[in-house]
């Protein structure tokens, strides 16, 4: 498989929803699940199907996917040859360099696509948890002999909120796609689009070229969604797990489903590891005093008090007293004396000094900034 | 060329590990919870700044190879210098396994002299201790000193376990006790040298040719310097610094990570220890699950009740069950309301349900109770021990075990279960 197919994962949005976490960072670098950040599973995807020429478009706040990503080597993706690519936005005679759109990132680095010599391109957003087998996905494309093919899943009944963060796609029985819309304002159907597709790769250099020629911008509205009728779009149907971080709900609900040892299994251990940046902590030492119940703990941590239904990152300090519940508590934040959290989020090195009683909503869990003092 | 060149030999056997070094040399053998023993002088050597380190290995060095591979955990993955495994080798007729310490190093003459450092670090992979070599270095080029040897204070009444150094007051070595009887003093050989390599090039020159020499720094070449009046001064260290030679001791410096300030602290974020990181999500404790006054790693669920206990990346323990006291290393899989005390299970063992184990009355090991004792049981790698057994105190069982060995479902305190069913009780 390996040569057959490259990748490109974009983190391009900048998603005001997900308030203070995504003040200091891109999305697609949202810390998760006690260790990871959320590209962290496109990625190890993408490597997990021997893919091993990825390039990242990226535009807001990238300071922290880069120094995530480095030169790849925990993906094994430093090589000599292809490897790992991040593709910020660059000034140049022509304008601003800002990126107007995915169409119009995929054509400022237009020369990454023409340099490589993959038959395939499989693109997705770097915001999408999800655990899928993407050589599975490319021999249905083959199969199908799609031009464009659509990762889809059957959203459970939701709500029009909930499906209104996606594409929604109506499907026939042939698995084409016959009509696609993005983020519409009334459900027409519960079949969602991943954002995660597969191309030819010059059929895909053939499109932007079309589509920047037309002074368009977008991948999926004005390729995709423009030429339904005259391309072939079929949908794949994924059954696994699949969280898009759109909002703040979303995180601490992908962090909250994590405690569940089947969908750990799903996951981290079927079809393959998900890689992330180490950190070379101590293992977690629980001392006497802790109390800790249904939760996920990281290496590094210290616990001395109560943790209930909560996700603790790398280095985090829990001292004597302390309650935690239905909590999020990323690295290296430290908890106080006597303290207590219930439906909270602390960001990344946070301070709650003793005796700070916290408490959000189940619904709106309170949301604490990276490096806060409280 | 590098000024300062680190070897460390990790040859030993550290036979009285027993079955935890049945397909290990012992600084391959894991340690607390994540590392293994090598990591700790390693993580010293690039923390000391020294990043040129070649490897002595000759006992059973696959694992220890794998562990090591490129060097890339302590940043000793270099286009100059970086890590070098040293094995034995053939060279014509004269090549041999290694003899000795010092015959070890001067087999791999040609390594240092191409290097061709100002100064030789030798240092052992069997020990625990975080130390700055650099310090020592220092002194050592302070003192213009031909061979400076790092020592410890130890208690009186333990001096005679080990190699005792007698110094004048400007801490110049006077003379050498090995493990003496009566010690006149209290300061232990670290087995942490610092040489000119210009000065051990001769004498290592002149050992190899004396027919009568057993090739060894302790015995062979430190006194022979000595009678020639080198100048020699030990370097004081002071801190933690373990041996973790024997069942107990390694059992107890496990445990002393437990404590709520462990006398040796791993958590020192400018002296980190390096290993290579398993690639596992964080640990998961489901409703029913309790750890207290442990240490856990990486990619454990934990479904029962932990206590006092090391448990390594990716153990399970299942619903029902309740670890004490015991060391629990990477990958073994406990079944439901299985108890286990003051044992220490290697690496992916799968224990059925209902099992207990370390339980009983006390009676020590049949065949060698030098070894397995102090009540502690242990289990080799890759065993499997069935539903419903009762395994006492302790007891030994093999590597690779399988039901076929278990002839019944009780196995008394003091027994060894070999495989192929080979049974001592």
């Amino acid at each position: 498989m390996s040569n057959k197919m490259m990748g490109i994962i974009f983190s391009l949005g900048n998603t005001e929803n997900m308030l203070e976490l995504t003040k200091m960072r891109a999305a697609s670098a949202v810390p998760v699940g006690g260790k990871y950040r959320a590209i962290d599973f496109p990625l190890s995807n993408m490597v997990n199907a021997d893919i091993v020429n990825i390039g990242i478009l990226t535009q807001y706040n990238y300071r922290s996917l880069m120094d995530h990503i480095g030169s790849g080597k925990e993906w094994d993706l430093d090589r000599k040859n292809d490897g790992l690519f991040i593709f910020p936005p660059y000034l140049n005679p022509s304008g601003s360099g800002w990126y107007r759109g995915t169409a119009d990132a995929l054509f400022t680095n237009l020369s990454f696509l023409v340099r490589s010599d993959e038959d395939y391109v499989v693109l997705s957003d770097g915001n999408l948890i999800y655990k899928a087998d993407l050589s599975e996905f490319l021999d249905k494309h083959i199969e199908t002999g799609a031009d464009i093919s659509v990762m889809v899943k059957k959203m459970p009944s939701g709500s029009v909120t909930e499906l209104q963060k996606f594409g929604q796609v109506m499907i026939d029985n042939n698995d084409r796609i016959i009509d696609y819309a993005q983020k519409p304002e009334r459900k027409i159907s519960d079949v969602c689009s991943m954002n995660v597709f597969i191309i030819k790769r010059e059929l895909l250099i053939s499109l932007i070229q079309d589509c920047i020629a037309h002074g368009n911008y977008d991948f999926i509205v004005d390729i995709i969604l423009k030429n339904l009728d005259k391309l072939k779009v079929f949908g794949f149907y994924y059954d696994g797990y699949f969280k898009n971080l759109y909002n703040v709900a979303d995180f601490y609900a992908f962090n909250m489903d994590l405690l569940n040892p089947s969908l750990l299994h799903e996951l981290f251990v079927r079809r393959g590891k998900i890689y992330t940046k180490v950190k070379d902590e101590v293992p977690a030492k629980y001392n006497a005093e802790a109390n800790v119940t249904n939760s996920i703990v990281a290496d590094g941590c210290v616990i001395e008090g109560d943790v209930h239904n909560s996700v603790l990152f790398r280095g985090v300090i829990i001292s004597r007293g302390v309650s935690v519940k239905n909590s999020i508590i990323l690295q290296g934040s430290v908890i106080g004396m006597n303290s207590t959290l219930d439906y909270v989020i602390i960001d990344k090195e946070a301070h709650i000094t003793e005796n700070k009683h916290l408490r959000g909503e189940a619904t709106w869990p309170l949301l604490i900034g990276k490096n806060a003092v409280v | 060329m590098k000024k300062n060149l680190a070897l460390l030999l990790a040859g030993g056997q550290g036979s009285r590990l027993g079955v935890l070094v049945k397909t290990m040399a012992k600084p391959a053998v894991l340690f607390g919870g994540k590392y293994r023993i090598i990591d700790f002088t390693l993580s010293n050597c690039i923390n000391s700044g020294i990043d040129t380190v070649g490897i002595l290995e000759q006992y059973l060095p696959l694992k220890l190879n794998n562990h090591i591979g490129i060097g890339k955990p302590w940043d000793m993955d270099r286009m100059n210098g970086g890590v070098t495994i040293l094995a034995p080798f053939l060279a014509g007729e004269a090549g041999d396994w290694f003899k000795g310490t010092a015959d070890a190093v001067f087999q791999n003459f040609h390594y240092i002299d191409r290097i061709n450092p100002q100064n030789i670090v030798i240092l052992s992979g069997d020990h625990i201790y975080k130390m700055n070599y650099s310090y020592m270095i220092d002194f050592h080029e302070q003192k213009d000193s031909d061979a400076t040897i790092s020592v410890i204070d130890v208690p009186l009444s333990e001096a005679h376990r080990f190699g005792i150094i007698i110094t004048d007051n400007d801490d110049r070595i006077v003379s050498f006790e090995e493990k003496p009887k009566d010690p006149k003093s209290t300061l232990a050989s670290m087995g942490v040298y610092v040489f000119k390599w210009k000065t051990l090039k001769e004498y290592l020159l002149a050992d190899h040719s004396n027919k009568s020499s057993s090739h060894d720094f302790g015995k062979d070449i430190l006194p022979s310097m000595l009678l020639n009046k080198s100048k020699m001064y030990t370097y004081q260290f002071k801190g933690y610094w373990k041996d973790v030679g024997t069942i107990q001791a390694y059992w107890e410096a496990n445990m002393e990570l437990t404590n709520r300030v462990p006398s040796l602290s791993l958590y020192d974020h400018n002296w980190k220890i390096y290993t290579p990181n398993p690639v596992k999500p964080a640990h998961y404790i489901s409703p029913e699950g309790k750890i207290k006054t442990s240490v856990v790693a990486e990619g454990c669920m934990i479904f029962g009740e932990v206590k006092n206990s090391i448990l390594f990346p990716g153990v399970v323990v299942g619903k029902g069950s309740y670890i004490e006291n015991s060391i629990i290393m990477s990958n073994t899989v406990i079944g439901e309301e299985t108890r286990i005390h003051k044992s220490i299970i290697a690496e992916k063992c799968i224990i059925g349900k209902r099992v207990n184990i370390g339980v009983g009355e006390s009676k020590p090991n049949c065949l060698r109770p030098d070894i397995y004792n102090n009540d502690i049981t242990v289990i080799g790698e890759f065993s499997k021990i069935p539903d419903d057994v009762s395994i006492g105190k302790n007891v030994m069982i093999d590597i690779e075990t399988t039901s076929e060995d278990f002839k019944n479902s009780h196995v008394e305190s003091g027994s060894i279960i070999s495989k192929a069913g080979e049974c001592h009780e």
